[in-house]
């Protein structure tokens, strides 16, 4: 089994940089479309123009949002894990004073040993809901942080059982990928709303290229594909956020299932994994602290979304976690089969 | 056209041969590391087993023979470990004795109440029961990589480069102990019988 998991784990290591390549390279291409076509639109636009008016030549728009998606992907992994921390607003534990912490420093210490990466950096979230989250760019650089509910509420094993499926997040270099969605789904929000101001702003400059395609359409063809390409342009701007959204939830929730079998991997002890995710669905309140940018980190869907108790196409497209019962379902059986395979009764 | 295929059939070969090499190194290097790490825990082990028999020694006088026996495997123990990798039977075996003694010990500070209360004794027992769960993990994840490590290096075709990568079959570490099987009786002795 073990030797199952860690041949697969090359292939994880090396889909999720791919992933994260990928997700960068359509970012920015993504930019360049926005920035090209904008440009593309506007040379149409003026093309017919009498000589002496503003003729839109050099693709100023594309270069410049080329440069910014550029910057915007590389300060995001710099800092992506930083941010996605402060968002939540977790303290480091650099010297853990109450015997929970040190518990808690202790267990993040053996579940590191258990996975082989070094010791990551231990976060706090106070907030009264049990959740945590991996975050970071590579296990060199990782962070663990779990909420004050959490240390509350498992015990030393099932608090075991929760590190572990982090770590496995951060094995399989989970968090590279995740912690830039986060960062890049930020932005993305950012510079919509940024946008949408400027050309809301920018009404009646449209109106004027407005006009002047009205006189390309008297010469027919470059009229026509100019609307084409105007609709497309303003649909790219409009659904911008929401793809970025469904990227991160599709991105998340496989994970999630692998991450369970890591930690039952690591800790030898899938029932105490489920026992966990147990509690964690037992308790009400949604996790206060951490918003949305952030929830497909986490170990339990912290926004409470009840889509999460289904499966089906819907909940497919939009829930960020699989069905708690399902992931719970998993590990009882694997545990049981391996209660059996020691030959003990199951209880 | 005849050369061009051979060309083809050596280029893809010896990729192979280098991949499979690297990959068996990269093996032998992690197994190393995970023993390593092993030595690492029980070093920590060793140096905090003076401080809880300190702890717990003068609520415990007439329990002598579990302290005692402690002290020893401990001793024992620290002597064993200088051998190094080669001696991976005798430490797995002496630090075997060890983790019994410790079990037995921490089943009976359970029975003292009064000794459980004092902040001081909770602590040492998280950070006995953090150590002894370290050494266990640092055991497994030894055994995990040495297994895919012999794995590898018998499996056709990796076998064929294994002689030039000078690869051997890593000793496991050795869990179905004598020692470790009588913990349970131990435990289980306390129970009414039913």
């Amino acid at each position: 089994m073990s030797d199952d998991t860690s041949l697969n784990l090359f292939q994880q290591q090396e889909a999720n940089r791919r992933r994260t390549v990928l997700l960068v390279i359509g970012f920015v291409a993504f930019f360049a479309w926005l920035g090209f076509g904008g440009d593309y639109i506007y040379y149409l636009s003026t093309r017919d123009n009498p000589t002496t008016a503003y003729h839109h030549v050099f693709p100023w728009f594309g270069i410049a949002l080329t440069v910014i998606a550029l910057l915007t992907a590389w300060y995001a992994y710099a800092t992506g894990p930083e941010k996605v921390l402060w968002s939540t607003g977790a303290r480091a534990i650099v010297d853990p004073t109450d015997p929970q912490e040190k518990q808690l420093v202790n267990v993040v210490e053996e579940m590191a040993i258990a996975s082989g990466v070094p010791r990551p950096r231990i976060w706090i979230v106070d907030d009264p809901d049990p959740n945590a989250f991996a975050t970071g760019t590579d296990p060199l650089h990782a962070h663990v942080a779990v909420t004050r509910g959490l240390l509350e509420l498992c015990s030393r094993e099932e608090l075991q059982a929760v590190v572990g499926h982090e770590l496995g997040h951060v094995k399989n270099l989970d968090v590279r990928l995740m912690t830039m969605l986060a960062a890049l789904v930020g932005a993305v929000a950012l510079m919509h709303d940024g946008a949408t101001r400027v050309l809301r702003g920018g009404g009646n400059l449209g109106g004027g290229g407005g006009g002047g395609s009205r006189g390309g359409g008297k010469k027919g063809g470059a009229g026509g594909l100019l609307a084409v390409l105007l609709v497309v342009w303003i649909l790219s701007w409009i659904v911008a956020p929401i793809i970025t959204q469904i990227l991160a939830l599709a991105v998340s929730r496989k994970r999630e299932y692998l991450a369970d079998a890591m930690s039952a991997q690591f800790t030898r002890n899938p029932l105490s994994l489920a026992s966990a995710l147990q509690k964690i669905e037992g308790a009400v309140a949604p996790t206060a602290a951490i918003k949305r940018g952030a929830a497909h980190l986490c170990i339990a869907d912290p926004l409470g979304r009840r889509l999460t108790a289904h499966e089906g196409f819907f909940a497919d497209a939009l829930a960020t976690h699989p069905p708690m019962a399902k992931r719970i379902a998993i590990l009882r059986g694997m545990g049981y089969a391996q209660l059996k395979k020691e030959g003990g009764g199951v209880a | 056209m005849g050369s061009i295929i051979f060309l083809v059939v050596l280029v893809v070969v010896v990729g192979w041969v280098i991949g499979a090499y690297n990959g068996l190194i990269s093996l032998k290097n992690q197994t190393l590391n995970a023993f390593k790490q092993i030595d690492v825990q029980l070093k920590r082990r060793h140096d905090l087993i003076p401080n809880l028999v300190n702890a717990v020694k003068g609520a415990m006088e007439f329990e002598r023979s579990t302290l005692e026996a402690v002290i020893q495997a401990r001793n024992q123990a620290v002597k064993v470990n200088a051998t190094g990798p080669e001696g991976i039977k005798q430490i797995s075996q002496a630090e075997n004795v060890l983790s019994s003694a410790l079990q037995r010990l921490m089943v009976v500070v359970e029975q003292y109440p009064q000794l459980k209360a004092t902040g001081n004794i909770g602590q040492l027992q998280e950070e006995l029961a953090s150590t002894e769960n370290k050494v266990a993990f640092a055991r497994q994840l030894y055994n995990d990589t040495a297994t895919q490590y012999n794995t590898k290096q018998q499996q056709f075709p990796t076998n064929l480069v294994a002689g030039l990568a000078k690869a051997q079959p890593a000793d496991l570490w050795e869990l179905e102990d004598q020692a470790e099987k009588t913990v349970p009786q131990v435990d289980l002795s306390m129970k009414p019988k039913v």
